[in-house]
């Protein structure tokens, strides 16, 4: 398997070890372990159902695993098919809310407005927003969160080109202050130095 | 602990935002218009039976918003992202709890009055009226957001919710109507003890229910 299971080492962030995962009665995967160190990004390639969001959740814990463990050292922002953020408020007081909870400044929510690239629809109504659009304020609040573990399930779909660009080059900032990247797609992103684990060979 | 303030002030934002402030303030005077149609207009009568008809309608009123107390926030995530963040799902219950609490309590204490006229209260009724609103208010906010929680996963959750809390919620009624009665003096120490109870089980049982809509 291509994700390496290695010794516990001070700077891995994440640590999953032999979990298997059990959907409905299906058994999804078992015996798999990955870690994740300071600037680690690890993509989860496969086909539909083999696993990707299970896997993506069981390291966020919000799913148990069947045996095995996992181990979080840092805190963690996640992102999957939902947006989580209030349809009837616009962009912005959307995205406060959770920089509330998350106790980050209105410069920190500016910045990763910016970084991607949704300044400009601030003051626009979240249920106005396109699911491309949805997905970059989504990025905003992972970006603005400053966890060190990012979980990001297909946090490109419905994005445009430059939309990925903007998503790739946050994925190598956060990389290079120390974070670190799990990532769940079915299509590939033009990320650098990228570690691989193909769901669909578990099966 | 300021995130859950935030999250207090956010969902009383979304209770009240979008005319969603008046509807337990409607529906309770709704009741309180059609029943004196329902029985005639027999003064004696409707203060008599008045009250114990102002406490059905508050409990009814209290499940109206059953659906939007927490599948909403299933729907789109928010309690996903809550999770992550580590808050406990007690503590997440009980803010959910506060803000139903205020979001229909306050409005339900302010439609008491015109109901109570409407239904021939005079002031000694109302105020033991508005006392017994005020001790159940918190049990019926909690048994509200247990059921939501519990219906979350299920189409047509509301109706179902209304079942699984009526039961739970009878002894407040007894003693919420028993108050009116000028012989029944322990009501009150009673009606208290239960709306204890039921506020106290409330986020345990609710944070539980909030844990199994992730499996």
């Amino acid at each position: 398997m291509s994700a390496h299971p290695r010794e516990s080492d001070v700077s891995d962030l994440l640590r999953l070890d032999r979990v298997a995962c059990i959907r409905g009665d299906r058994l999804l995967f078992e015996g798999l372990s990955l870690t994740l160190a300071r600037g680690d990004a690890l993509w989860l390639r496969g086909p539909n159902g083999a696993g990707k969001s299970s896997l993506i959740r069981l390291a966020a814990g919000l799913l148990r695993p069947a045996a095995g463990t996992v181990e979080r050292r840092e805190r963690i922002a996640l992102i999957d098919e939902a947006a989580a953020l209030d349809t009837e408020l616009p962009l912005r007081r959307a995205i406060d809310f959770w920089a509330r909870v998350d106790t980050v400044d209105g410069h920190t929510v500016d910045r990763a407005m910016s970084e991607m690239a949704l300044a400009a629809l601030a003051e626009v109504p979240v249920s106005m927003l396109s699911t491309g659009q949805r997905k970059r304020a989504a990025m905003v609040r992972v970006i603005a969160s400053g966890a060190p573990i990012w979980l990001l399930d297909e946090p490109a779909n419905g994005m445009d080109d430059a939309a990925q660009a903007r998503l790739v080059g946050a994925i190598a900032r956060h990389r290079s202050n120390g974070g670190a990247v799990l990532l769940a797609s079915h299509f590939a992103l033009a990320i650098p130095d990228l570690r691989e684990l193909d769901m669909g060979a578990l099966a | 602990m300021t995130a859950l303030i935030a999250l207090f002030w956010r969902d009383l934002r979304r209770a009240w935002g979008s005319g969603a402030l008046w509807l337990p303030v409607l529906f309770f005077l709704l009741v309180a218009t059609a029943f004196p149609f329902a029985v005639g207009p027999d003064a004696p009568l409707l203060a008599r039976t008045g009250g114990g008809m102002i406490w059905v309608a508050a409990l009814l009123a209290a499940l109206l918003p059953i659906d939007r107390l927490i599948r909403p926030d299933r729907e789109a995530g928010v309690l996903d992202q809550l999770a992550v963040r580590g808050f406990a799902d007690e503590a997440i219950a009980a803010i959910k709890i506060m803000a139903h609490a205020i979001g229909f309590g306050l409005p339900l204490l302010i439609a008491l009055l015109p109901a109570s006229a409407l239904l021939a209260q005079d002031a000694a009724r109302v105020e033991t009226l508005a006392l017994g609103l005020i001790i159940a208010v918190p049990a019926l906010a909690s048994l509200a957001v247990l059921s939501a929680a519990l219906t979350a996963n299920l189409k047509g959750g509301s109706a179902i919710g209304g079942l699984l809390i009526l039961p739970l919620a009878v002894p407040m009624l007894i003693f919420g109507a028993g108050m009116l009665d000028p012989a029944g003096r322990g009501a009150l120490k009673l009606l208290a003890a239960s709306s204890l109870l039921l506020t106290v089980i409330g986020p345990f049982a609710a944070g539980a229910a909030l844990r199994g809509l992730r499996e």
